[in-house]
């Protein structure tokens, strides 16, 4: 059978760019066809800004990958058109079991919350991912929308300038040149961008190695992460399992440090690891087997001049946590309509300095979970281990041990605290909503809240007046108005009132709070539409 | 804020002592190290002040403060 990842989905076709006399210049370049560029590529066109995307390869993602995908993504999505195929086909959980040697220690769920649209992860295959991504900007292309991807077109050479960067593009019929006003390189963990261009790329690497099979079976294990301690069938390591579409279940395996990873790619080496952890009589079929190392580690700065940095290619984590994929996703929300803005001469260009400033934090933040769930999953001294297993014993006896285990800190998005965009909180309200949260979404009418915030300012107003439009050196903000009048589970006040009885929040085209108050004042919200878009600094 | 607490504070020290010693009783090298980690995250979620078991940390290295 030919699988979706064999088949090629943007195959090389000659561009009239490389007849050209002079190079052609182009809007933004997007280097990567992979989940983070194709998102900024659809993010980008669906605004209107021009944009090609150029990839090596012309192939969806070999193998399943990255396959959890958070809720906050998953909302992000929703904004670039393409949630729903994504849902539809996934595999929806929020249950995770702990095991540790024999016994279930405990489970947990992880959205224990009612009142949102989108399930707190789905599990599918990266090669469906970048499908769906592709879907959507053939839908794109057939609109009109300026979007195009060039595959088999590799960058071999870069040259930055001040206010543009030449590209030489590598392909089966030779080279041409091509420039760009912006590029954002989203070319991965191994990026040759950030190796033409000489960067950084410095951090901790982890000496461990893990078998990933994914095998296609009948079985009815229920649809939840299941995560091994020290297992029979996996001694001293871990193990976890995880339901796919199609039947398909992803199991990692910890083998440790000193391995032949050829040999253990092996089928005649995988299947009997696999038949100790499922059973002797477990009928299975390999679909992709590989062995992975990683390391946690960044970029000192991601934005270089006019070459932007996004995802692995800007930022590395363990996959403890599914905070690769997810936050890269993060990171091209928070830069594209930010990009756009200095497109259009309606910010300056010191405004893409906040994605630097507030993707870097969010890059800490993911290194420092997933590191330390690392520590925790591998033990890297005697002692170490000996407190990390007694946690475990204890957390099956008491629950005030669970907090402490840790299989993976579940992607989540951070709050951007100390970011320069922010306003000073003005309202006694919900922490969970202060300036720099993302959004939590909330029942509205036949709905959600989330849809009706996407890719635009918006002045929410909940139980007090402001004008319909407030336009701000170019900056246009729409209001939407809600009442707790029409809240029946709860959801909006619990989450944006708390205490006070009125609230206006400026909400920033990524769902981010920017200021908020308990009433609209004008002259106020005016300067936090102009921090907002990096016009006004903090005195 | 409260402080770590580095006056005499338990009762009867000596009788505490004993029990401490005889959860041992029996237990190898392997089992005691466990027991005593499992007894050090009992007593730290105790104590639960996270200002305080830093304090806590600190006093175990037996470096004073500079």
């Amino acid at each position: 059978m030919n699988k979706i990842f064999e088949t090629p989905m943007y195959p090389f076709a000659h561009s009239p760019d490389a007849d050209a006399s002079v190079p052609v210049r182009h809007k933004v370049v997007v280097i990567g066809a992979g989940p983070i560029g194709l998102a900024a590529a659809i993010d980008l066109a669906q605004q209107g800004v021009q944009v090609v995307v150029l990839d090596d390869n012309d192939k969806v993602s070999f193998g399943s990958r990255a396959i959890c995908f958070a809720k906050r993504p998953l909302e992000i999505l929703d904004r670039l058109g393409c949630g729903q195929p994504m849902v539809d086909k996934g595999v929806k959980w929020d249950v995770g079991k702990v095991f540790f040697d024999e016994r279930q220690v405990y489970d947990f769920n992880l959205l224990p919350e009612e009142g949102h649209q989108r399930p707190a992860f789905i599990n599918l295959q990266q090669y469906y991912f970048e499908e769906y991504l592709v879907n959507r900007v053939r839908e794109l292309e057939a609109e009109g929308a300026p979007i195009e991807i060039r595959g088999r077109s590799k960058v071999s050479a870069v040259g930055t300038h001040s206010d543009h960067t030449t590209l030489e593009i590598d392909t089966p019929e030779g080279s041409y040149n091509i420039e760009a006003d912006w590029v954002i390189a989203c070319d991965g963990a191994n990026s040759t961008m950030r190796a033409m261009m000489g960067k950084d790329f410095v951090g901790r690497v982890f000496e461990d190695n893990f078998l990933i099979a994914d095998v296609i079976m009948e079985a009815d294990f229920p649809t939840e992460r299941w995560f091994w301690f020290d297992p029979p069938f996996n001694k001293g390591q871990s193990a976890l399992l995880h339901k796919q579409p199609d039947g398909v279940w992803r199991i990692d395996l910890q083998l440790g440090w000193d391995i032949d990873k050829e040999r253990e790619k092996r089928p005649e080496n995988v299947i009997p690891r696999l038949k100790a952890m499922l059973g002797e009589d477990v009928q299975f079929e390999l679909e992709w087997v590989s062995i992975y190392t990683f390391q946690c580690r960044r970029m000192e700065k991601f934005r270089h001049g006019r070459v932007i940095f996004a995802g692995d290619a800007a930022h590395q984590v363990s996959p403890f946590g599914a905070r690769g994929a997810n936050s890269g996703l993060q990171d091209t929300d928070n830069l594209c309509w930010k990009l756009k803005l200095v497109i259009d001469g309606k910010a300056p260009e010191s405004l893409l300095d906040s994605y630097d400033v507030e993707r870097v934090y969010g890059a800490d933040e993911n290194i420092l979970n997933s590191s330390r769930s690392t520590d925790f999953i591998t033990p890297k001294s005697d002692m170490s281990r000996v407190i990390r297993d007694a946690v475990l014993d204890l957390s099956e006896a008491y629950e005030f041990a669970r907090p402490l285990v840790n299989s993976g800190r579940l992607s989540v998005p951070c709050t951007y605290d100390s970011s320069p965009l922010n306003t000073a909180d003005g309202l006694d309200g919900p922490a969970r909503t202060r300036p720099g949260s993302p959004c939590p979404d909330a029942p509205m009418g036949d709905g959600f809240l989330l849809p009706h915030l996407a890719g635009r300012f918006t002045l929410l107003t909940i139980d007090t007046d402001a004008p319909d439009m407030i336009e701000e050196d170019g900056i246009e903000v729409t209001r939407l108005a809600l009442s707790t009048a029409n809240d029946p589970t709860g959801a909006l006040k619990d989450r944006y009132l708390g205490n006070e009885s009125s609230a206006v929040y400026l909400i920033r085209p990524d769902q981010h709070v920017a200021a908020r108050r308990p009433y609209f004042d004008e002259n106020l919200m005016r300067v936090a539409i102009r921090r907002a878009t990096g016009k006004e600094q903090v005195q | 804020m409260t402080d770590l607490i580095t006056t005499p504070n338990i009762a009867a020290p000596d009788d505490f002592y004993a029990e401490l010693l005889a959860a041992h009783d029996g237990l190898t090298k392997a089992e005691s190290d466990a027991f005593n980690a499992r007894l050090l995250l009992v007593l730290a979620n105790q104590i639960g002040d996270r200002a305080i078991l830093s304090q806590a940390l600190a006093a175990a290295t037996l470096t004073p403060k500079g």
